[in-house]
């Protein structure tokens, strides 16, 4: 299944829901007056794209209107469209090179998936030959160890775990100068879920990174936070503060597919600039996506409703 | 976020406008309730509840007569809280136990809401209520799932039965009941594997375990975090499975919890617990107010001046006026005013009431709550003479202070430029308000606060 088709297919509740809105909103209207874009920014809303991000979207499509004096359908949805996009900004994929030392710091919030993301990002450098490394630096929650050792027997890959409680920069020490002696291409380090206002564990975190920064220093390392497209509004602030204590690099959307209605991609992308290169959009270890903006506003918005 | 800081603040903006008005206009509504709006969708509340919502406060607020000590902002904000409070309070939230004397609690929600930990925290809870729980973990699909919940239950010393190898979720469930009995147990928790609502293949196997454990408590774990679909995650389990009621989750983070709103407008059912931390004791009741505090990212302004009224002495303060006026304010009285001042709770309790303050917590580290007790004990360790007349403290009586309230002559000196600093103020702001007017700031304005 192509990219497209995989967007499609795991964003069709969301698409669904829009094409619904957008019909109730402006049935057998050809064109939308101030209610009805009034109603459009609250669709929106509803997606979570948040009320912030919905503001400036629906203020683009007004300046449109009133510039061109277009109201049509079809002039919005694609004025809608193309601003989806210019939030959204380019498409900024992993970008691993073998044959030097990688490394990608899973971060985030509890429970936002980044052990399994952790499993499916090593599945797919596996299958592209890469030399890969799982480091356990989450050493608090109860069998995250365990958890992450499953992924590394099933994709046959080395893991480097201490004991459970003990230090987790401890671990990415170990781990660093293990990849470092076997001369792996990627080293991926999973740790624990914790809630950005925790002053501790997010200091906790800012080590970690600076003990990547001093002991790997010649490595291209990537902080990759994981965000649960479930979320609302506090994906934002999770975004904000992550970036400024582990500086984060990229963003991994989970559980697209889900009950989610994505909408909390572009919340984010919009408040934060970080781009979002991995959409987790199901369960299947091929469902875990380079982002696509493009396959993800036709996903959300398709053109042709215009 | 600083364009949605928090609707108090939006609102005292409105109201700032509008001072001196005795009554509040259309207009003035109108532009509140956008505000309101606006709060309640950052704070992640449901779409249509909050239509609803807003339309009911809207009605509410209109042609408000203002309240003698209140401004017309905060009477909205007042009206807002009150109709929060109501949705998300009243119905019992007990657990419910089986009459058979064998309760079965059987947990759902999403992947990563936090039912694992939830379990192991409901056992332990139970457990210091003199119950005999027990664990079960029927998340065959997570890897590690079961150990997780296993080294948890092993950590508070709970029986837990779980089957790593198995693949079916029912005959766990089965062996797991079997299990509580045989070990007289009266409570059986039931973790399920995290699912969506929309995998109906999932769905069907909570169905299939339901009917084997028969629980008494069948409740939905909600990550506070949780955007709009949290109306649609509640109603697909309440449809196919039935709830009986709620647990809030990592409510320790900085997310409003619209949520909670959303879900007990929409299905009526109970909040019965709340999460708000990692610790495995970190489960709490839950209060419809503070929730609702918490949503409007108010603090708890209310509360705060219910506080202060009730609290403060105003015979004690209008003597202390008089003094202030007569300028014959001494350390005996600053001292009295320490002691208003602790009565209104811990500065952190405070702090947190204060608009913009609420969901933020400062961090504990910038909080000296001792700061006010050791400024007491300095002024209990002068002599009545001292207290009334601080020319007096000379270097060695400042170190018998130190020592004798535990604190150093630093500290003993920074208290006493307060107060002078307190008393220059004081002898300025005397000068410029003949006897009339309201009570001044007595000794907590800028330098003369404590801490």
């Amino acid at each position: 299944m192509g990219i497209f088709d995989t967007f499609r297919k795991g964003l069709q509740k969301t698409r669904d829901f829009v094409a619904d809105g957008i019909n109730r909103i402006a049935a057998n209207m050809g064109f939308f007056d101030e209610d009805m874009l009034d109603d459009l920014e609250m669709l929106l809303v509803q997606a979570d794209v948040g009320a912030a991000c919905s503001i400036h979207l629906m203020s683009k499509v007004r300046q449109e209107i009133k510039a061109t004096g277009d109201a049509s359908r079809k002039n919005v949805i694609s004025t809608l469209h193309r601003e989806m996009l210019d939030v959204l900004g380019q498409a900024k994929p992993l970008a691993f090179e073998k044959g030097q030392l990688n490394i990608l710091l899973m971060v985030g919030v509890n429970g936002t998936g980044k052990t399994t993301t952790a499993g499916k990002i090593c599945a797919r450098y596996r299958k592209q030959g890469f030399r890969i490394l799982l480091g356990a630096a989450d050493t608090f929650r109860a069998a995250a160890i365990e958890q992450l050792t499953h992924w590394g027997d099933r994709t046959d890959t080395p893991v480097i775990a201490h004991q459970e409680g003990s230090d987790p920069a401890a671990v990415v020490f170990d781990a660093i100068a293990a990849a470092k002696s076997r001369g792996v291409d990627l080293l991926i380090l999973d740790t624990a879920g914790r809630l950005h206002n925790k002053a501790n564990l997010m200091n906790e975190l800012g080590k970690i990174r600076r003990i990547i920064q001093r002991e790997a220093a010649a490595a291209k390392v990537e902080t990759l936070l994981v965000i649960d497209a479930t979320t609302g509004q506090n994906a934002v602030t999770q975004a904000k503060v992550f970036t400024e204590v582990a500086e984060v690099t990229s963003l991994a959307i989970t559980k697209l597919d889900g009950n989610a209605k994505g909408g909390v991609a572009l919340a984010v992308a919009h408040e934060t600039h970080t781009p979002i290169a991995l959409a987790g959009l199901g369960e299947k270890l091929d469902d875990l996506m380079d982002f696509d903006p493009q396959a993800f506003v036709e996903s959300l918005l398709p053109i042709h409703q215009a | 976020m600083a364009l949605f800081e928090g609707l108090s603040a939006k609102l005292q903006d409105i109201t700032a406008k509008m001072r001196g008005k005795s009554r509040v206009t259309e207009q003035d509504i109108k532009e509140m309730m956008r505000e309101i709006r606006l709060a309640l969708l950052e704070a992640d509340v449901n779409f249509t509840v909050v239509k609803e919502l807003v339309a009911e406060i809207s009605e509410k607020s209109k042609g408000v007569e203002v309240m003698e000590s209140l401004t017309p902002g905060q009477q909205v904000v007042k009206i807002v809280h009150e109709s929060l409070v109501d949705i998300l309070g009243q119905t019992n939230s007990k657990l419910l136990v089986s009459p058979s004397g064998f309760t079965v609690i059987m947990l759902y929600g999403l992947q990563g809401a936090g039912k694992t930990t939830t379990a192991a925290k409901m056992a332990l809870m139970l457990k210091k209520k003199g119950k005999k729980p027990m664990l079960t973990s029927v998340d065959v699909h997570r890897p590690a799932a079961a150990r997780q919940l296993e080294i948890l239950a092993n950590s508070v010393d709970i029986p837990c039965y779980i089957q790593p190898e198995e693949k079916d979720a029912v005959k766990i469930a089965r062996q797991a009941v079997d299990r509580a009995r045989y070990l007289l147990c009266d409570t059986l928790i039931v973790d399920t594997a995290g699912r969506m609502t929309i995998d109906t293949e999932m769905m069907a196997e909570l169905k299939a375990i339901g009917k084997v454990v028969n629980p008494t408590e069948k409740l939905l774990i909600v990550d506070a975090m949780i955007g709009q679909e949290a109306v649609n995650v509640a109603l697909g389990f309440d449809k196919e499975i039935g709830l009986d009621g709620f647990i809030m989750t990592k409510l320790d983070g900085d997310a409003r919890g619209g949520a909670a709103l959303s879900i007990r407008k929409i299905t009526g059912k109970p909040i019965k617990l709340i999460c708000v931390g990692e610790k495995i004791d970190a489960i709490e009741e839950y209060y419809p107010d503070r929730m609702a505090s918490r949503i409007l990212g108010m603090g708890d302004v209310l509360s705060l001046i219910e506080k202060a009224t009730a609290n403060l002495d105003e015979k004690k303060a209008a003597e202390a006026f008089d003094k202030l006026k007569k300028n014959q304010f001494t350390l005996e009285d600053m001292l009295s005013q320490f002691e208003e001042v602790k009565k209104m709770g811990s500065i952190k309790d405070v702090l947190s009431m204060l608009p913009g303050m609420g969901n933020k917590a400062i961090p504990d580290e910038h909080i000296d709550e001792k700061a006010i007790d050791r400024s007491a004990a300095i002024i209990r360790s002068m002599t009545k003479k001292e207290r009334h007349n601080p020319g007096i403290l000379n270097a060695s009586r400042r170190k018998r202070i130190a020592a004798g309230s535990g604190t150093t002559v630093q500290e003993v000196n920074r208290l006493i430029k307060q107060f002078e600093e307190t008393q220059k103020m004081m002898k300025q702001f005397s000068g410029m308000m003949k006897g009339k007017g309201r009570m001044p700031n007595l000794g907590f304005g800028k330098r003369g606060f404590p801490f």
